[in-house]
C-alpha cells in the first residue's frame, strides 16, 4: 500500500504483470474512489464549462455522454485533464487527485462570475472495470448498470444516483462507476464474484502507457500546451465565438516553430526506458527530447514509452540509459487498443 | 565446513551460499525479489570477470526499478545462470535457489563468515 495523495492505495495485490494480463485477456477491477468528482447545476452551467474546458461540451448531444478535455490556464498550459458527462441539471466533471486542489482553486476562482453552482461529490465512490471480460460481467449486474450493455464507447447511463459510463484508462472495453460510498462494497464483491480481479495502481500505468493514455504530471503539466502531448484533438476551435481560458495564448502557441511532439518509443534493448531519460534524434549530439513514462510493456513484452521530442521525420532516437546511448524506434503514441497491437512505426 | 548451505547476506540484499568449497553462489534474498516487484530483465556478468567484494556485479530491472548487484565477496566468476537471461521471472519465484545469478570462486574462504546471518539480515529489513 502507498500513500496517493491522502489516499491509502495498493501498488499491485499480487503480481502487477499479472494483474495486466487479466485486463487484456479478461477482466480487472479498479478502485479509483481517488479520482474528483464535481457537479456543476445552475442556469449558467453549460455557458460555463464551455468557457472552462478546451473541448466543447455541445458535442455531447446525449445524456451522460462523455467527453475528455483539457483544462488550460491564460497560457494556454494544461492545468489538468478531465472527462465531463453531460447530467440531467448540468455538467459533472471527473478530475485527477493529485491536481484536486489547483484544480478546485482555479474554478472556484471562475465560477464566481457565473449562476453557477458546484459540488464535490465525495459521498461518491468510483470504481472502474475494465477488459474484454467486462462485458459479460456487465451484463450480470443488477440493474441499472446492466442497462449500459446496449450503450457505445463514452456514453453512460444514470439511476438511483448510480452513475455509469463506458469509460475507462486502460484501451480496452470497459466502463466506470460512480456510485454511494456505502454501496460501492456490494459492487466490488459481486464484480469480484463475475470474475473480475483486482487492479493495482502499478499495472494502471502500464495499461494506460500501452493505450497511449497521458498522466498529468507525466505528458502534461503546467508549462506544456496540448499540442505537445497529443492533446490537440481535443482542443475544439470551431465555435469561433466561444472564448475558452487559454483560447488566446494557445493560437499564438499553435503557429510556433519550436513546438515539440508527444511520441511512442520501442526499443528491443534489455533495459526499460524510465520517465526522465534524455532523447536524442538521429546524428543529433545534443539531447533535446525526453521520455515522459517509460514501462516495460508486458502486452509487447519489450521497453515502451511516451517521450516528447522535436519535430523531425526520424525513424530512430536514441535514450540514455545508465550512461549508454540506446536505440528505439519511433512512431505513434499508442501501442495496444482491446488487446491488439496498434503502434505504427515511422514510415 | 560449518558454513556449508547456509545463506549469508549483503545488508544490499545478496545472498551467498557456499554448497562445495571454496565457491560462493549469489543471488538476491526474498525480501528484494518482493520489493523490486516483477523482475523483467537481468545483465549478468562475464565468466572470468574479477569481482571485488562489494562492487557492482550485475543488473536486476523490474517493471518498478532498475537495481545493481553487488558480490558479497571477491571472488572470479566461474558460471552464470544463463537461464535467467530468457527468464528473469524466476527471480521472483525461486529468488534463493533456481533464482540464483552467478558463482565465483573465492579469494578467500574466510571472509564468508564476516557476511550477515540470517538473522542479522531480517533484522536489518525489519529497520
Amino acid at each position: 500500500m502507498v500513500d496517493f495523495h491522502g489516499w491509502s492505495m495498493p501498488i499491485n495485490y499480487g503480481s502487477q504483470i499479472e494483474e495486466h494480463h487479466a485486463v487484456r485477456k479478461n477482466c480487472g477491477i479498479f478502485d479509483v474512489s481517488h479520482m474528483t468528482i464535481l457537479d456543476f447545476e445552475g442556469e449558467d452551467t453549460e455557458l460555463f464549462i464551455r468557457k472552462l474546458i478546451a473541448n466543447d461540451v455541445r458535442k455531447l448531444s446525449e445524456k451522460y455522454s462523455g467527453l475528455y478535455s483539457a483544462m488550460l490556464n491564460d497560457r494556454g498550459y494544461v492545468i489538468d485533464d478531465l472527462i465531463a458527462y453531460r447530467m440531467d441539471n448540468g455538467f459533472r466533471l471527473v478530475v485527477n487527485c493529485a491536481t484536486r486542489g489547483e484544480d478546485l482553486r482555479w474554478i472556484s476562482s471562475k465560477v464566481r462570475d457565473y449562476k453557477v453552482t458546484m459540488e464535490e461529490r465525495e459521498d461518491l465512490s468510483m470504481v472502474a472495470i475494465q477488459g474484454p471480460g467486462s462485458v459479460e460481467v456487465l451484463k450480470n449486474f443488477p440493474a441499472p448498470i446492466d442497462f449500459l450493455k446496449d450503450k457505445k464507447r463514452q456514453q453512460g447511463i444514470f439511476k438511483d444516483d448510480i452513475f455509469a459510463a463506458k469509460t475507462g484508462y486502460t484501451g480496452e472495453l470497459g466502463f466506470e462507476v460512480m456510485l454511494p460510498n456505502d454501496r460501492a462494497i456490494d459492487l466490488w464483491k459481486r464484480a469480484i464474484t463475475e470474475g473480475a480481479r483486482p487492479i493495482g495502481l502499478a499495472a494502471r500505468d502500464t495499461l494506460r502507457m500501452e493505450a497511449g493514455m497521458n498522466l498529468y504530471g507525466f505528458e502534461m503539466d503546467e508549462t506544456i500546451s496540448p499540442y505537445e502531448c497529443n492533446m490537440g484533438w481535443t482542443v475544439s476551435l470551431e465555435d469561433k465565438e466561444r472564448d475558452f481560458f487559454g483560447r488566446e495564448s494557445l493560437m499564438k502557441l499553435k503557429e510556433s516553430n519550436d513546438l515539440k511532439e508527444l511520441v511512442g518509443i520501442i526499443t528491443d534493448e534489455r533495459a526499460i526506458l524510465r520517465q526522465g531519460q534524455k532523447i536524442h534524434l538521429e546524428k543529433e549530439n545534443h539531447a533535446r527530447g525526453v521520455v515522459t513514462s517509460g514501462t516495460y510493456s508486458p502486452t509487447l513484452k519489450k521497453p515502451i514509452a511516451l517521450a516528447r521530442l522535436p519535430k523531425s521525420d526520424s525513424k530512430y532516437c536514441f535514450a540514455e540509459i545508465r550512461g549508454k546511448k540506446v536505440e528505439a524506434i519511433i512512431g505513434s503514441p499508442k501501442f495496444i487498443k482491446e488487446g491488439k497491437t496498434i503502434f505504427k512505426e515511422r514510415s | 565446513m560449518s558454513s556449508n548451505n547456509q545463506f549469508r547476506y549483503l545488508p544490499t540484499h545478496e545472498w551467498g551460499k557456499i554448497e562445495e568449497e571454496g565457491i560462493l553462489t549469489v543471488g538476491i534474498s526474498e525480501h528484494a525479489q518482493d520489493l523490486l516487484g516483477d523482475i523483467v530483465f537481468v545483465e549478468l556478468p562475464e565468466i572470468g570477470d574479477l569481482l571485488e567484494a562489494e562492487e557492482e556485479s550485475a543488473i536486476v530491472e523490474s517493471v518498478k526499478a532498475a537495481s545493481d548487484v553487488y558480490s558479497p565477496l571477491t571472488g572470479e566468476v566461474i558460471e552464470i545462470n544463463e537461464k535467467l537471461l530468457n527468464e528473469p521471472e524466476i527471480i521472483n519465484s525461486s529468488p534463493l535457489e533456481d533464482g540464483w545469478f552467478f558463482k565465483i570462486k573465492l579469494v578467500d574462504d574466510l571472509s564468508f563468515d564476516n557476511l550477515l546471518t540470517e538473522e542479522e539480515y531480517n533484522a536489518t529489513c525489519e529497520e
